[in-house]
């Protein structure tokens, strides 16, 4: 745990993942850099730890968990909007996404 | 010292069942109506939908009715159906259980039947009172585990904590039992790698090609609207979490649903259709996962959950593990562990994990589980078609 709102799983990983829900507008320091976050953050949702350019691997458990698909700024939520899987398409009810 | 009852070919069982069970859903009502009549938790209905005959589900209801847990079974026939009522019957009784046969049409329509139904059933439980408790050590013990409404804390509190329980029982020579290929696509490699033998490590790979395969054809991976609210972005994010269940024991073998190992180790459930995909979905629902593994011969299940799954099961207990603290909050009633704990930083995964093999044990020797106090007793069983097992996929050595 990095702080009572994040974890990180894995040394290698490029996503810390929430365990304590952080609300749009509240900044939290992330291994001594404070950054703001830009929308609520639930548990179990991730936030990128470094900036992630588009096509780079989304690193989670130390294992690559799909590709981003557009650039991912620090601290950035990263979920179906900027992310996809790298072999099937996830769907909410509303849609199909990542295809 | 735990105890089993002691079924006359020889294996033990948990709980003490007789199974009511329809082979059509046109014979569906009758046979509730002899369990609800029955008013009695060890007296349950299980069935299947379909008229048209299917060797899958066959076999399957072949494993549940001459599961360890149950001591005895009404078959509830139309009288019409394709369901081959006699093999079922022969099967149950070549196990040395008790087996009746009520075919509707036969036994003058609903009411006689249910009348018939409720006194064959008041037989069937005299008979299984006089089953005998014998010695049962944690090496005849057959564990499964599912994930289901599964989130983004899964794969960090539960599942890893199945694992851990996982590892003790198999130390233990316990069967263990993981499954869902589906949801373990991008995890092929690191898991053909845990095999036993190289041969059995490629029959792991072509089985998640299969179901990588088969889910694309359906259009829709093992991913629910459920999974991405709860911060799940991928199939192979969900796979990740979901591996944690199968702990860090080599890999024994590669199963298909029925099939019953008989060496202690950790086995991989092979769900996906074999051949063209037809039917649909591998499984609709967790509860056809639940049932598959049950006919394989689990005694019970270990079933993480991280939005919150309510379900139990008919003819084994269920024990739930909710990974997500506020989930657990919300659903403590139906929760039998809460592995929140981790996430929050206030258990390790492994006292979790040793939290949940004492439960395991616990359950074993008779204490309820959430969903069996409750009254679940979900089950679902559909249509598919299975080739055999190849012969690396259960290596001799051990």
């Amino acid at each position: 745990m990095i702080n009572k709102h994040f974890v990180l799983l894995n040394k290698t990983d490029n996503v810390f993942v929430c365990c304590k829900r952080l609300l749009s507008g509240c900044s939290t320091t992330l291994e001594d850099v404070e950054v703001s976050m830009t929308t609520d953050i639930t548990v179990g949702h991730k936030i990128a730890r470094q900036v992630i350019v588009k096509g780079e691997k989304i690193i989670k458990y130390g294992v690559s968990i799909g590709s981003a698909i557009e650039d991912i700024a620090f601290g950035e939520h990263v979920h179906m909007h900027n992310m996809k899987s790298d072999y099937i398409a996830s769907h909410t009810r509303q849609s199909r996404v990542g295809e | 010292m735990m105890k089993g009852y002691l079924r006359a070919d020889g294996r033990k069982g948990i709980r003490n069942i007789v199974l009511v069970t329809y082979l059509v859903e046109c014979a569906h009502h009758v046979a509730r109506a002899i369990v609800n009549e029955s008013a009695n938790s060890n007296v349950q209905l299980i069935g299947f939908p379909g008229c048209y005959p299917n060797e899958y589900s066959l076999k399957i209801m072949e494993g549940l009715c001459t599961h360890p847990n149950v001591a005895g079974v009404l078959i509830v026939s139309l009288g019409c159906e394709g369901f081959n009522r006699e093999q079922l019957a022969n099967t149950i009784k070549a196990s040395g259980r008790a087996v009746d046969t009520l075919v509707i049409q036969k036994s003058g329509g609903t009411r006689k039947t249910i009348e018939a139904g409720v006194s064959s059933v008041r037989e069937l439980l005299i008979t299984a009172e006089k089953t005998e408790l014998v010695a049962m050590e944690i090496s005849e013990l057959m564990v499964g585990t599912i994930c289901g409404g599964s989130d983004g804390t899964s794969g960090i509190g539960a599942n890893p904590a199945v694992g851990h329980c996982f590892d003790q029982l198999v130390a233990k020579d316990a069967i263990c039992i993981f499954e869902e290929t589906g949801e373990l696509i991008g995890c092929e490699q690191i898991m053909a790698e845990r095999a036993i033998t190289p041969e059995l490590g490629v029959e792991i790979m072509k089985s998640v090609e299969k179901a990588e395969k088969y889910y694309t054809k359906m259009g829709y991976g093992s991913f629910a609207p459920g999974n991405a609210e709860g911060g799940l972005t991928t199939q192979e994010e969900k796979s990740m979490g979901a591996y944690a269940k199968s702990g860090s024991s080599k890999i024994h073998g590669l199963i298909k649903p029925g099939d019953i190992p008989t060496q202690g180790g950790l086995y991989l459930m092979d769900v996906v259709p074999d051949g063209e995909p037809m039917y649909g979905f591998p499984n609709i629902v967790d509860s056809a996962e639940i049932v598959e593994m049950i006919a394989s011969g689990c005694h019970l299940t270990l079933f993480t959950t991280g939005r919150g799954s309510v379900v139990g099961s008919a003819v084994s207990p269920v024990i739930k593990v909710c990974a997500n603290p506020e989930t657990y909050d919300n659903l403590a009633d139906d929760m039998d562990i809460n592995a929140g704990k981790v996430i929050k930083g206030e258990a390790t995964v492994a006292q979790v994990g040793d939290e949940i093999y004492e439960l395991v044990i616990e359950v074993a020797q008779g204490k309820q589980s959430k969903s069996e106090e409750l009254g679940h007793q979900e089950f679902v069983l559909t249509y598919k078609k299975f080739s055999g097992i190849g012969p690396a996929c259960l290596p001799k050595v051990r």
